[in-house]
């Protein structure tokens, strides 16, 4: 194992990263902007270079500088986190290069899949279910129209180097597919500098189902089971929970069997997820796009499995074994993921400010990845994740009474957060009831 | 008169509007990004934009002023 190891990224996942390598004794090294210096997770690193100035370009996706204060501090890893330089392959490379070990998969894993138009091509030749869709990038509006009128509307249109749900809008006739094309491209060479638009079909009320995959030193790929994301606003998830509620185990098993298919097709190594959309009225899935990084909802799947996925990143990209017995996995209980952001919990819109207090809930099966404490100030410059508050319980009823507690009990004063839309969440009776999809949260929050 | 003001903390993307341009009710004036989020700021009324307080670039601060209608 390495001894030491630079964590690429800023706020929860870095704090979260650091706390892991610290428990297996890997010395580590976080790297922050200038807006990011009183963070938690910059204290809690046992070194911290400043890369520069707020804006992303200039610091968390300044490849040079974090190589810089990887050499400067005698890293002998690099673990993205998510987001930023996570799926960036050529940044991959240039961690390689440079006598580094990159926690994450092969960079041409992560070339295959960060261009979903070659993904999906890649999937249907593996043998995993793609909806339909576009085989080469729809170069114009007239293209778009023609790959519409062949694939059937309502269609999605999404920017094939994209995610985060930017760019990605959906498209019912003709005059709609026009506009959504037009915002698709701009956004997608605004944010991912490649003008390539996806044109897939749209299933209207889906669940968004996603397999946890980790492709072992060895060569094995496992599934780790999956995790329903279908609580979506702006095409962001902001809550998760495992097991999926509304998938009966037959089509769990082909989909976790599918997702070790997608793993295999392009020799997977580390931890990975495979985002698919569930037709609830056929009972049918498609693969939508894979992740080559750790996601943002991995605890969920780690206070199911007992995994820490982290410590299996580190394991792998040491080519070391994993730290359990891959024949023994068995998920136990429920786990939710609520995402606490720094937004109005009726429209959503960002509100940075200055965190007065901070009080985080604690208690049987609750978990808090924060990214903040009192006294910090959340930037406009990021994402808004303020922390992710995740429960477990024995069954779902027992989970969703903890996160009602927990949604109660975190105080956080100073700007607005979405904790009061997590609490009616919580209440209404369709995600109680667990047979929700994609259109729960235009349901409870109407426009 | 309408004073337009910025509703949260953000960073000027894109002025839309000039200075002397007739704008009805709903036009973009600008787009401010905050959190990796574009939020428009429209025109509330039509009328003739007098005065454009924000440039491209700029961070604004909540109540700050971005334009004059008049």
């Amino acid at each position: 194992m390495f001894d030491s190891v630079l964590v690429a990224n800023r706020g929860e996942i870095a704090w979260r990263v650091i706390r892991t390598a610290r428990r297996m004794g890997i010395r580590t090294v976080a790297v922050y902007s200038h807006a990011d210096a009183d963070l938690p997770y910059v204290r809690e690193a046992d070194e911290a270079v400043h890369i520069g100035p707020a804006p992303p370009a200039h610091s968390y996706l300044d490849a040079a500088a974090i190589l810089d204060a990887a050499r400067k501090t005698g890293a002998l890893a690099v673990h993205p986190g998510y987001g930023f330089l996570a799926e960036s392959a050529d940044f991959a490379r240039q961690v390689v290069a440079a006598g580094l070990i990159w926690v994450g998969p092969d960079p041409a894993a992560i070339e295959q899949m960060g261009d979903k138009i070659r993904a999906r091509n890649l999937m249907e030749r593996a043998g995993v279910p793609v909806s339909p869709g576009s085989r080469e990038p729809a170069s114009d509006v007239t293209a778009a129209l023609a790959e519409a009128g062949r694939v059937g509307y309502p269609v999605m249109v999404k920017a094939a180097a994209g995610g985060g749900g930017i760019g990605m809008g959906v498209a019912q006739d003709q005059a709609g597919l026009r506009s959504a094309f037009e915002t698709a491209r701009s956004r997608a060479e605004r944010f991912f500098g490649s003008p390539e638009i996806l044109i897939e079909r749209y299933v209207e009320r889906a669940h968004h189902v996603e397999v946890q995959i980790l492709g072992l030193a060895d060569g094995r790929v496992l599934a780790l089971g999956e995790r329903d994301c279908s609580v979506q606003r702006r095409h962001q998830k902001v809550a998760e929970e495992s097991p999926a509620p509304g998938v009966p185990a037959e089509l769990r098993q082909r989909m976790l069997a599918a997702a070790v298919l997608a793993g295999q097709a392009v020799g997977y190594r580390g931890a990975g997820t495979v985002e698919c959309l569930v037709d609830a009225d056929t009972g049918s899935f498609v693969f939508l796009e894979m992740n080559t990084r750790l996601q943002v909802e991995h605890p969920v799947t780690e206070l199911v499995t007992g995994i820490d996925l982290v410590e299996q990143q580190f394991l792998i990209a040491a080519g070391e074994p994993p730290s359990f017995d891959a024949a023994a996995v068995r998920p136990s209980g429920h786990a939710l993921e609520l995402r606490v952001y720094a937004e109005d919990p009726i429209r959503f819109l960002p509100r940075p400010g200055t965190i007065t207090e901070w009080e985080e809930p604690a208690g049987e099966g609750v978990r808090v990845d924060a990214g903040y404490q009192a006294g910090n100030t959340v930037t406009p410059f990021y994402d808004p994740l303020l922390a992710k508050l995740c429960v477990h319980g024995a069954d779902r009823d027992q989970a969703l009474a903890r996160a009602r507690q927990a949604v109660a009990a975190f105080r956080i004063v100073g700007l607005k957060t979405n904790l009061a839309f997590h609490a009616d969440l919580l209440a209404s009776t369709e995600f109680v009831s667990g047979s929700y999809d994609t259109s729960l949260v235009s349901k409870l929050r109407p426009t | 008169m309408a004073e337009v003001r910025a509703e949260m903390v953000a960073n000027v993307w894109k002025v839309v509007a000039a200075e002397g341009d007739h704008v009805d009710d709903g036009d973009t004036l600008v787009i401010l990004e905050s959190m990796k989020m574009e939020i428009p700021v429209l025109a509330e009324g039509p009328g003739v934009v007098t005065k454009l307080h924000v440039a491209e670039g700029d961070v604004i601060q909540e109540g700050d002023l971005i334009a004059i209608i008049s």
